[in-house]
């Protein structure tokens, strides 16, 4: 059967189990805009105000659902405002294909209209990448894109597609989709070796990431730290592995983490990484890190090992059936006196507010927990916010907390949170923001109201930008520069604008009053939460140092 | 204090797409590190392409540079190649002004280095000489002597010795 290269783009997708895409028109992109019109009873796609938020809101679909999340955008322009997006889904790890179109294959090269070089752009943030100007190659390059996209460690694929190309002609071959690369294992005396070190210790600690999610190890992981009795802390990305309730998790670890998990990992005689990476934001001081401890590595990315700590052990491999082979090995453990000693600094920790007026951050994000059921999807864009959220928060299952902890996006939430309820209809998506986050991106709350999304955006509103406030506070002697913007923005007004709820809250029981109207709007809502400029995200760890130096208030 | 650096060779097969190049030398420029010398070549199989790269690292981060570009999609096998275990070569073209009178000084040092001269003017001659680039660094000590108006350096290409079949012959 003969098709066009429009027509083989959407049929690919199909066969990948592709029913929703984000993106936005333009000239080269006509010809797959025309196809997308024709298959939109099968493929919905979502037009946003900008491509970033196209980029995102296929991340954050992506984060939600555990499926490929695709964006298209037109050339040029179109092209390098996926740039921020899918760098984004890059340092997270999120399974992305992007489809680009650009000019004529006979103007490429030629500094045309709206011509520019995405895959060269695009190199060093995706997987892989590829610039198509045959139509013969399309088909197979497309269903690369989708295995390659979620093949191993996931990430982004770029397919750039010239316009004649998309117009042109070729025998469509119907393939099913292209198996996934085969795993990397650890082969027996590896796995033998990594159970002895587990059996072994005495003061083990887990340490959890985002890899846990991608390899849906949730199940995995919690009948290790059961079975063996260990306390586990986890990073950014692996927020809801462990439930908040469970007396084995002490909470996030790194610059922002708490007390109990950054000295539980000070005092650990085993760090068990599963699918973790020892980022600058959590091995804070990489060479005193861990250093009473030896370090046990699990993860599919054999680039990891040893990239920023030095590891004693470890098995390459997906951590979800890693640990499946492990389980029956590992000894049922009571490490009762460690046990006793880092729950007790889990519940002893008090982080102290010093302020005595305006709202406080963690009441907020308390309230809202309450308010919301345990499948409610927390979207945060990046600053103080988002460390708050992480902290406040309870989460009792995996992908309820999408965020973008690699690259630090601020402006990432409307979009991811637009994307995660286009994925999760049936869930409740609140998407935490701050002032400084949602004026970047805050043109997506048309798309939100185009498409009826219940998105409710919980605004901390300080005034400032409060992580480089704090850090000018704490290490720059209080020269507040550019972090004062002295803005007039009206938020409620602003929402109203765009077709959306607006609430202002100044203390919590008007925050729960607007909670409890946003929840019975069909649409998106805005609700300001009012905080001071000098609240402070702690505890903290600065860069470079360790649980000795932490910061508590 | 500077870190020590070692002198890496590693051989990447890859696929014989547009850009390989670019892609795999962007791991070592995206840290900072000059890349000596990069070959690029065809292999036995046309949808394979051989890179040679000649770089200094540290040697704790050797590792994980050769990681990143094996998990690389392109990448289809990389090897930090051993030295004492590895043919290496390099060719290096050398034109020098001279007169007729300093041409014999001249052959004789190529002789030495089994090199030839290629192009021969009244004024000029421009000299080929094959081999590991240390042999080729002494070569190029020696004509500093003359007025060597330009060179260029092909850069090194590598291959494993097969054990079995080795004779010691060069």
């Amino acid at each position: 059967m003969k098709l066009t290269g429009a027509q083989i783009v959407a049929e690919v997708l199909l066969d990948h189990g592709v029913d929703t895409v984000f993106g936005y028109p333009g000239g080269a992109a006509l010809n797959i805009y025309d196809e997308l019109y024709k298959y939109s009873d099968r493929i919905r796609h979502v037009m946003t105000a900008h491509e970033q938020g196209a980029s995102h809101a296929a991340d954050g679909y992506a984060r939600a659902t555990g499926k490929t999340g695709v964006v298209f955008s037109t050339s040029g322009p179109g092209a390098t405002n996926l740039v921020t997006g899918i760098a984004t889904a890059y340092m997270d790890s999120i399974p992305m294909v992007a489809i680009t179109s650009n000019v004529d294959n006979s103007l490429i090269g030629r500094d045309a209209f709206q011509e520019i070089y995405i895959a060269g752009i695009t190199i060093p943030i995706t997987k892989m990448n590829y610039f198509v100007n045959d139509v013969d190659d399309l088909e197979m390059t497309l269903r690369n894109a989708f295995r390659i996209a979620n093949s191993g460690r996931k990430g982004p694929v770029l397919v750039d597609i010239t316009k004649d190309v998309t117009a042109a002609k070729t025998e469509f071959t119907n393939k099913p989709p292209l198996p996934l690369d085969p795993k990397p294992s650890p082969t027996k005396e590896e796995l033998a070796e990594a159970v002895r070190l587990i059996n072994n210790a005495e003061k083990p600690v887990a340490y959890i990431g985002g890899g846990c999610i991608s390899s849906n190890a949730c199940e995995a992981v919690n009948e290790l730290i059961s079975r063996a009795d260990i306390p586990a802390v986890h990073t950014l990305m692996a927020s809801g592995i462990v439930s908040y309730d469970n007396e084995l998790n002490l909470g996030l670890v790194g610059m922002h983490g708490t007390v109990a998990a950054n000295r539980a990992i000070d005092q650990a005689d085993l760090i068990i990484a599963l699918g973790a990476r020892f980022s600058d934001r959590v091995a804070l001081n990489p060479k005193k890190w861990g250093r009473r401890a030896r370090i046990l590595q699990i993860d599919i990315d054999a680039s990891e090992i040893n990239k920023n700590v030095h590891i004693d052990k470890c098995c390459v491999g997906d951590v979800k059936e890693i640990l499946e082979r492990m389980l029956e090995y590992v000894d049922k453990a009571q490490h009762y006196e460690w046990h006793e000693r880092v729950c007790g600094w889990r519940t002893k920790e008090r982080v102290r507010r010093t302020l005595n007026h305006g709202m406080d951050p963690k009441e907020i994000l308390e309230a809202i927990s309450t308010m919301c059921d345990d499948d409610t999807i927390y979207v945060t864009d990046v600053g103080q916010h988002q460390m708050w959220a992480a902290q406040y928060l309870k989460f009792r299952k995996p992908k309820k907390f999408l965020t973008s902890g690699g690259l630090g996006t601020m402006g990432f939430g409307y979009g991811a949170a637009i994307g995660a309820q286009m994925g999760k209809p049936d869930c409740r998506v609140v998407h935490i923001t701050g002032d400084g986050s949602l004026h970047m991106n805050m043109n997506e709350a048309c798309t939100a109201v185009s498409e009826n999304l219940p998105v409710i955006t919980v605004i901390f509103n300080n005034s400032v930008l409060g992580m480089v406030y704090q850090w000018q506070t704490i290490f720059y002697g209080g020269r507040y520069s550019s972090t004062v913007p002295h803005r007039k923005t009206d938020y409620v007004k602003v929402a109203e604008g765009f077709g959306a709820h607006g609430y202002r809250a100044e203390n919590i029981e008007q925050l729960k009053a607007a909670m409890a109207d946003a929840m019975k709007q069909d649409g998106p809502s805005w609700i300001e939460c009012v905080i001071e400029p000098e609240e402070r995200v702690l505890p903290m760890i600065p860069g470079g140092k360790t649980v000795e130096d932490i910061i508590v208030e | 204090m500077a870190k020590e650096m070692k002198k890496k060779i590693v051989s990447v097969l890859v696929d014989n797409l547009p850009n390989v190049m670019t892609r795999v030398a962007s791991v070592l420029g995206r840290r900072g590190f000059n890349i000596d010398t990069i070959t690029v070549s065809s292999t036995g199989n046309p949808d394979i392409t051989r890179i040679t790269m000649v770089f200094n690292v540290e040697e704790e981060v050797a590792d994980q540079i050769v990681a990143q570009i094996a998990k690389m999609e392109v990448v289809k096998s990389v090897s930090v190649l051993n030295r004492e275990k590895t043919l290496y070569r390099e060719l290096l073209l050398v034109k020098v002004n001279a007169m007729p009178d300093q041409r014999d000084s001249i052959k004789n040092i190529v002789e030495v280095y089994r090199g030839s001269i290629i192009n021969l003017t009244t004024t000029s001659l421009v000299i080929e000489v094959t081999g590991s680039p240390e042999k080729l660094d002494g070569f190029m000590d020696l004509m500093d002597e003359f007025d060597v108006v330009d060179f260029c350096r092909s850069g090194v290409t590598a291959v494993e010795r097969n054990l079995q079949t080795d004779h010691g012959l060069e």
